[in-house]
């Protein structure tokens, strides 16, 4: 006997690998994740990119920011959460559990692929805005938006797999648009915070998006508070978040292996 | 040598259910072992207590000496399930790659294909076989790993007789191979063409561990059918070696290892037998009986 287990790098590249290949194919997710955001900004983006705020930045280039933030979040709440419940309603979990590959290796598997959509969600809408939207930043300035809304996606991962644990497969697409569309629209994603109706103004500052969309909008020069209060906010969120998947995860435990 | 399976007093409850009822049992390396039951006896869930797929209530369960869950232990076992399912948009080819790479010395992949006999279907997404292409499927990804232990829960469910065949023979092969095989059956012609030991449970308890000659020579092997000219009764047959007896008005069914003496003391006692047959018990019949529910 040579080695008593495979290396877990092995094991997480090839989850990986084949979780991409999975969400790939299947087009409502691709599309719905990749494009939708893209149609949105042409919708409420394009037509008023060269207006130019108060602080100096056009608006286009401003919503580019705020879908940045919507694309990954969505990412996120609609790929973890409906995948991870749909793969509970098709009883894949059982034969993963009696396979070796560890839980978290195939968690962990999981958070990469969400990642890596992602990042190509953002290159594609911010590569949409500069070439058909003639919106103009520097490349440090797009690059530092794409960094922050990776790093920063952590409360939407723990929102989707919260999502995920604790509905079946057929409740989880309506429950991930019935937190997700609301919880994006009031935090000021797809249309600035200054137009909309006074108590979403007064309600935004409490909502996980509006400060996950501050990571992007700051980096513009065009944030409302500083970083440090962002990632504070985040932080709180993905507790909380955290602790709602983990009990939904453990209930779910309980009935199927215990 | 530590037995590749142990299970020491194992009950399991689910709710007001108790599945399994105290069950010992050691498998070593090498053995090729069929659970054998009616549905709902308990194979499932021993299966599931060897895996760690579920915890005992009482009692314990080893695998390789290790707790199931752990993962040296995971690595030296392939497992197909009966209760799971997988993604239908990767091809046949890149799940049995995708298997492959949980273990640290796994087969080539066309070979575990070839094992399972699905190499027309090497690059078919999953989500366009058959139900019983998808039984040969998980038989593939059990054995890509070249595990030392493999468990089978109902491995040719939902085949055709062909496929079937060709997973018998896989299985075999891997046996003469020295691989440790655990397979549940509800067919006792099944588990008597594969397996060198049979376990039977029934109502979570096991009621026979021995070789398959043995358990058929408990078994009635003859039926006997015919009609009598006199009424007769269950009282006709106290005390003869007769089973699953049943009278419809003149006509006479049962089950016995011993038709001769049956049909000596049925003449001694006066009883007219018409239109006599002997023939060989249906084997699944007749091992309905060691089962039979109260």
């Amino acid at each position: 006997m040579t080695t008593a287990a495979a290396p877990l790098l092995q094991m997480l590249l090839a989850q990986t690998r084949s979780e991409l290949l999975m969400r790939w194919r299947v087009p409502a997710f691709s599309v719905t994740n990749l494009v939708l955001p893209i149609v949105f900004f042409t919708f409420f983006g394009l037509p008023v990119a060269h207006v130019v705020r108060g602080d100096g930045v056009s608006i286009g280039a401003y919503l580019l920011a705020s879908f940045g933030a919507y694309a990954v979040g969505n990412v996120m709440v609609y790929g973890f959460g409906i995948g991870v419940a749909n793969e509970r309603g098709m009883k894949i979990d059982r034969l993963m559990r009696a396979s070796p590959l560890p839980p978290l290796v195939f968690m962990l598997a999981k958070v990469l692929t969400a990642l890596v959509f992602s990042l190509v969600a953002l290159v594609l809408l911010i590569g949409y805005g500069i070439v058909v939207g003639g919106i103009h930043q520097t490349p440090a300035v797009w690059a530092t938006i794409v960094l922050r809304l990776l790093a920063g996606s952590l409360p939407f991962i723990a929102l989707g797999f919260a999502i995920g644990y604790w509905s079946g497969p057929n409740a989880a697409p309506a429950l991930a648009n019935l937190i997700y569309l609301p919880l994006s629209f009031a935090s000021g994603l797809f249309v600035p915070l200054n137009q909309l109706p006074a108590f979403i103004q007064t309600l935004a500052p409490f909502l996980p998006s509006y400060h996950y969309a501050q990571l992007a909008w700051s980096a513009l020069g065009a944030g409302r508070e500083s970083l440090w209060a962002s990632l504070l906010w985040l932080g709180g969120y993905t507790a909380l978040f955290l602790t709602l998947a983990v009990r939904s995860y453990r209930r779910e435990e309980r009935a199927k292996f215990a | 040598m530590t037995p590749v399976v142990e299970l020491r007093g194992a009950r399991k409850r689910f709710g007001e259910v108790e599945a399994l009822k105290g069950v010992d049992l050691t498998i070593g390396s090498g053995e090729l072992v069929a659970l054998l039951g009616p549905n709902g006896a308990g194979k499932t869930t021993s299966i599931a207590l060897m895996l760690g797929l579920r915890q005992p209530t009482a009692g314990h369960a080893r695998l390789f000496g290790l707790d199931p869950n752990d993962r040296r232990a995971r690595s030296r076992c392939g497992v197909m399930l009966q209760e799971s399912g997988t993604t239908g948009v990767l091809t046949v080819t890149e799940i049995v790659n995708l298997f492959r790479a949980y273990y640290p010395s796994p087969l080539p992949t066309a070979r575990a294909i070839a094992l399972a006999g699905l190499e027309p279907k090497a690059r078919a997404r999953i989500g366009t076989l058959s139900g019983g292409e998808r039984q040969r499927l998980y038989f593939a990804l059990a054995v890509c790993g070249d595990p030392e232990a493999l468990f089978l829960d109902e491995p040719t469910v939902g085949m055709d007789v062909e496929a079937r065949r060709g997973v018998l023979a896989s299985i075999r092969a891997l046996s003469d191979a020295g691989k440790t095989i655990v397979l549940t059956t509800h067919y006792l012609e099944e588990a008597d063409q594969l397996a060198h030991r049979i376990i039977v449970v029934d109502h979570g308890v096991v009621i026979a561990d021995a070789t398959p000659r043995e358990i058929k020579a408990r078994i009635p092997s003859k039926r006997v059918n015919f009609s009598s000219e006199t009424a007769v009764g269950a009282a006709s047959f106290s005390g003869l070696p007769v089973q699953n007896l049943e009278i419809v008005d003149h006509r006479v069914r049962l089950l016995s290892n011993e038709p001769e003496a049956v049909l000596r003391g049925l003449f001694e006692r006066g009883v007219a037998v018409r239109d006599l047959e002997v023939t060989g018990a249906d084997l699944e019949e007749a091992f309905l009986i060691m089962t039979r529910r109260p």
